[in-house]
């Protein structure tokens, strides 16, 4: 297999919250520590609830926040504020909600010319106009539609200007922050097809976040799992979807609801809430939900261990439990 | 006798650019203690529909409705305080943003109690009693505490519970749930669900869910409708709708979901959802319809029989014909 | 390519934003009525001297304090009456229009412009540097509106000019507090965060991206500051602090005329009277304006 585009090691981010006069900031862990390779016309999926740090995975991964700790390469180059400005069109973002992700004042192609405009100054105006035209078309829409304003879309469309505006650059990664959520299921498909579309005839490397496992499932080659801040389960799509070896994967995958009444799967229940992102527990975050928990979970963090499927747990779900 | 029985209602809404119709001809029938899921894609009307029964729509929508009978009453002929008497007693609503539905200036164990004085007129300690016996019942950990709680201090999904223990305070017959775990995560979602399936076994009210997961619909629902634009376009029992399909809308949402998926294309269902500028002539689906013909885009057509699901269309698909050959 | 096409259609039915705005703005039958005034108002402004019966400084000393055309003793070749000294009072209130019409496009381009830039400054700048100017304009506000333009017209001298002067830094932390208000939440949205993630620079994020989307409550605080300038600007000329006699300025009108009051209503009345129409026919637009920018307050 060829190197990965990108390589992140012990990616962490923390916030100084509160912190007043009279009180102490304390340290929100919102990312605690992440790896993962991200290999070109690959995608790595990232799934987890609120709260679990994949938007902030985003963040650093897109260079708009700097990490606290641990490395990023593009590319075999390390990523670093300083050289944020000549490595910023190699990664590029499309937004969950396509009403609030694009301008409202700006002509769509200004939107799409924006980036050039930004990062290509050696381009003509008419060079820009002609590749932001010629991008509409990449992703579905027609020529005319250059000279409008976003509110004149429907969802789905705005969602395809996003991703021709991501793409101007063109980057080699694409992080896709719940691309299709926000949508209607009959457009979603037509999106989902598109972004695959796009990997196939540009070899894009995606980093796709999402809590929903159904479109993970469909769209995805490797998988990370995150809960409060930590990645607990890493993997090839099939062998987690198979047999998931972290206990909270397997209660993730086994509360998706399915569109099948047919269907009979026992549904784990998770008592409790995620914990306050500011007290993570000092063993195990997931210990306090979990059903298999005991002295140790509580006690010890454990280590993500395995190949290729990977699972931070002391008592790994065995293949068939439950 | 159903608990609700909806006929020809219909909504209009008045807008700048001339009326926009949200609802159309929609029949709705809810047993006691019957779960029924109203399915749609944003803009097929499903929550207006709901709203209209409940009278929470702005001035500028006009409601037209052959019968609104609900337990006997009817509420397109009731007055505005014969209507609140029933509405939030006997037909509850909850809807998608727990955090927004309640008032953030109050503790939630107020705002509970309160509905527990316009509703039933209990005295302090009774309202006290009951609204710690509500908060147990909907699963809320250490009630006593959480009464004096304030919205913001809690996560979603317990804001989520507190609505419902609202909802179910004065012991409603019908029970309406607006995309009630949509802005929730999917391992709360379950929780929710359970608990609204459960509350239903235990008090025997009706529950109409409003929705537009499939996979929601599949796990919780015992009928479903199908709205597209306004309309009703399918009704079946759950598990026919999701094995034999009759409206080629239903089929193509469908088929549309990834976890169907049998290659890595999707099908997917061309154009959007009309609007109001942009409403075909004849059937609302045949711009989008791969079946659609001539007759289609001329005529609008009437539901089928029950055996067909109600289908609002010329062609239905998996009829026992169709099958056979 | 069906759904492109399905699109296409709706895009020509729908209504533009123009059209829109000019429904939402005629559904305020008030805001329409102060629209017609404040033509009729920008009409005087920009015509005075050709439209005026008489030239607004002329004395004409045989016809001292002449009662209006239709009370005995009126005449019609002065249809408002005349002021003590003489000069006819229609064309002065007509030529006045230009005074206040010119305070007020000039104080609110004044306040606006600045108050603009250092809200977005305030907006985009660090929480030190945000809270230093917030106190600064918190401060400003903290002191009577007209004591302080008092104050700064003594400082620099009583001038029409020094008033306009005055009166815009008064009013400059309002647009300040708004501006920074709305840079806050839509610095938010995701948009910004992709202008950010292609690279946009400081400069280009605060006037290319954010800017033109906080201009629609700036526009209303535009309309209705423009009232408060001609109120504040006719409050210094009658403290004899604004504009200085013989300009026909409303306010300086209304105080040399302050000691006819018992025995000429009409002098004391009509300049009152222009005043009072102008700001409530701006502040009855500003607020149809309000109904028609921001979509928090649209009807479904």
């Amino acid at each position: 297999m060829s190197a990965p585009v990108m390589v992140a090691s012990g990616l962490a981010r923390h916030y100084e919250v509160g912190g007043g006069l009279f009180s102490k900031a304390q340290i929100l862990r919102a990312v605690a520590r992440v790896d993962f390779d991200l290999y070109a016309g690959k995608t790595l999926a990232v799934v987890g609830e609120s709260g679990c740090g994949k938007s902030t995975l985003a963040r650093m991964v897109t260079m708009i926040e700097e990490p606290t700790a641990g490395s990023l390469t593009l590319d075999g180059k390390p990523v670093v504020r300083a050289r944020w400005p000549e490595l910023r069109g190699d990664v590029q973002i499309v937004f969950q909600d396509p009403y609030g992700s694009l301008n409202p004042r700006q002509r769509i192609g200004a939107i799409l010319a924006e980036p050039l405009a930004i990062n290509r100054p050696d381009l003509s105006a008419a060079d820009r106009r002609a590749k932001a035209r010629e991008m509409l078309g990449l992703v579905g829409l027609r020529p005319e539609h250059y000279d409008r304003y976003p509110h004149m879309f429907s969802g789905g469309q705005r969602q395809r200007i996003a991703i021709a505006r991501a793409l101007m650059l063109d980057p080699k990664v694409l992080v896709l922050d719940e691309p299709v959520s926000a949508l209607d299921v009959s457009i979603q498909s037509a999106i989902l097809n598109l972004l695959v579309d796009l990997q196939e005839r540009l070899g894009l490397a995606y980093l796709f976040i999402s809590h929903d496992l159904s479109v993970v499932r469909h769209v995805a080659d490797d998988i990370i799992v995150m809960y409060l801040g930590l990645a607990v389960e890493t993997g090839p799509k099939e062998a987690v979807f198979a047999a998931p070896r972290h206990p909270y994967t397997t209660a993730l995958l086994s509360a998706t609801p399915r569109a099948d009444p047919g269907a009979k799967h026992t549904r784990i229940k998770l008592t409790g809430e995620l914990p306050s992102p500011l007290a993570v527990p000092p063993g195990c975050p997931f210990a306090p939900r979990c059903w298999k928990a005991q002295d140790l979970c509580r006690a010890e963090r454990p280590e993500l261990t395995g190949a290729p499927q990977a699972a931070a747990c002391h008592f790994p779900m065995e293949p068939g439990e439950i | 006798m159903s608990l609700l029985r909806i006929r020809n209602l219909s909504v209009d809404f008045a807008t700048a650019s001339g009326p926009f119709r949200a609802v159309d001809s929609v029949d709705i029938d809810v047993d006691t203690g019957e779960i029924l899921a109203i399915v749609g894609e944003s803009g097929s009307g499903k929550s207006v529909s709901m709203l209209a029964l409940m009278g929470l729509l702005p001035w500028t929508a006009t409601i037209t409705a052959d019968e609104m009978m609900f337990d006997g009453h009817d509420l397109s002929k009731l007055g505005p305080a014969a209507r609140r008497r029933i509405v939030g007693k006997d037909l509850a609503m909850i809807f998608q943003e727990p955090m927004s539905s309640l008032n953030p200036c109050f503790t939630v164990g107020w705002q509970i109690k309160e509905a527990l004085r316009f509703h039933l007129g209990l005295d302090r300690a009774a309202r006290h009693a009951r609204a710690i016996e509500l908060f147990e019942q909907v699963g809320i950990p250490a009630p006593e505490k959480r009464l004096s709680a304030f919205p913001h201090q809690m996560s979603g999904g317990m804001n989520q519970r507190v609505m419902i223990a609202m909802a179910i305070s004065c012991r409603p017959k019908l029970l309406i749930a607006d995309e009630p775990t949509t802005a929730l995560d999917v391992t709360i979602q379950a929780q929710i669900l359970d608990l609204l399936t459960g509350l239903r076994k235990e008090t025997g009210m009706g529950l109409v869910l409003i929705t537009h997961d499939m996979g929601v619909v599949a796990e919780t629902a015992e009928r479903v409708s199908v709205q597209y634009a306004g309309q009703k376009i399918e009704e079946q029992p759950v598990a026919d709708l999701f094995a034999t399909p009759h409206h080629p809308y239903t089929a193509a949402l469908l088929d549309a979901l990834p976890e169907r998926a049998t290659e890595k294309k999707l099908p997917t269902i061309p154009g959007v959802v009309p609007g109001q500028f942009d409403r075909p002539a004849g059937c609302l689906f045949s711009p989008r319809c791969k079946f659609a013909d001539a007759l289609c885009r001329a005529t609008p057509p009437k539901p089928q029989g029950r055996d067909l699901g109600l289908a609002r269309c010329h062609y239905p698909l998996n009829t026992d014909e169709r099958a056979a050959s | 390519m069906t759904e492109t096409a399905a699109a296409a259609v709706t895009e020509t039915a729908r209504p533009n934003r123009l059209r829109e705005f000019w429904y939402y703005f005629r559904e305020n039958r008030g805001a329409v009525i102060g629209l017609w005034v404040f033509a009729v108002f920008v009409f005087c402004a920009a015509l005075g001297p050709w439209i005026a019966p008489h030239d607004p400084t002329q004395q004409f000393r045989e016809y001292t304090l002449l009662p209006p055309a239709w009370q005995t003793g009126g005449s019609w070749e002065f249809i408002l009456g005349t002021d003590p000294l003489g000069r006819d009072m229609l064309s002065r209130l007509i030529v006045g229009a230009r005074y206040s019409f010119f305070v007020g496009v000039v104080v609110v381009s004044i306040a606006a412009s600045g108050g603009i830039l250092i809200g977005l400054i305030a907006g985009f700048s660090p929480t030190w540097l945000d809270a230093i100017i917030m106190r600064i304009m918190d401060i400003i506000l903290a002191f009577p509106s007209l004591l302080l333009a008092l104050v700064l017209v003594a400082i620099l001298g009583p001038s029409l000019t020094n008033a306009m002067i005055a009166i815009a830094i008064v009013l400059q932390p309002h647009y300040v507090r708004l501006t920074r208000a709305s840079v806050l939440s839509e610095k938010q949205k995701d948009y910004v965060t992709s202008a950010r993630v292609a690279g946009a620079g400081l400069v280009r994020l605060m006037f290319v991206t954010v800017l033109p989307n906080c201009l629609a409550p700036i526009i209303v605080q535009g309309a209705l500051s423009f009232s408060t300038a001609i109120l504040d600007a006719a409050a210094l000329g009658f403290l004899g602090m604004g504009a200085q006699p013989p300009t026909p300025e409303w306010g300086t009108m209304l105080a040399e005329a302050r000691e006819f009051i018992l025995r000429a209503w009409w002098v004391v009345t009509f300049p009152g009277l222009a005043i009072l129409v102008t700001v409530l026919a701006i502040n009855l637009m500003g607020d149809g304006l309000r109904d028609a920018l921001d979509p928090k307050l649209k009807r479904s």
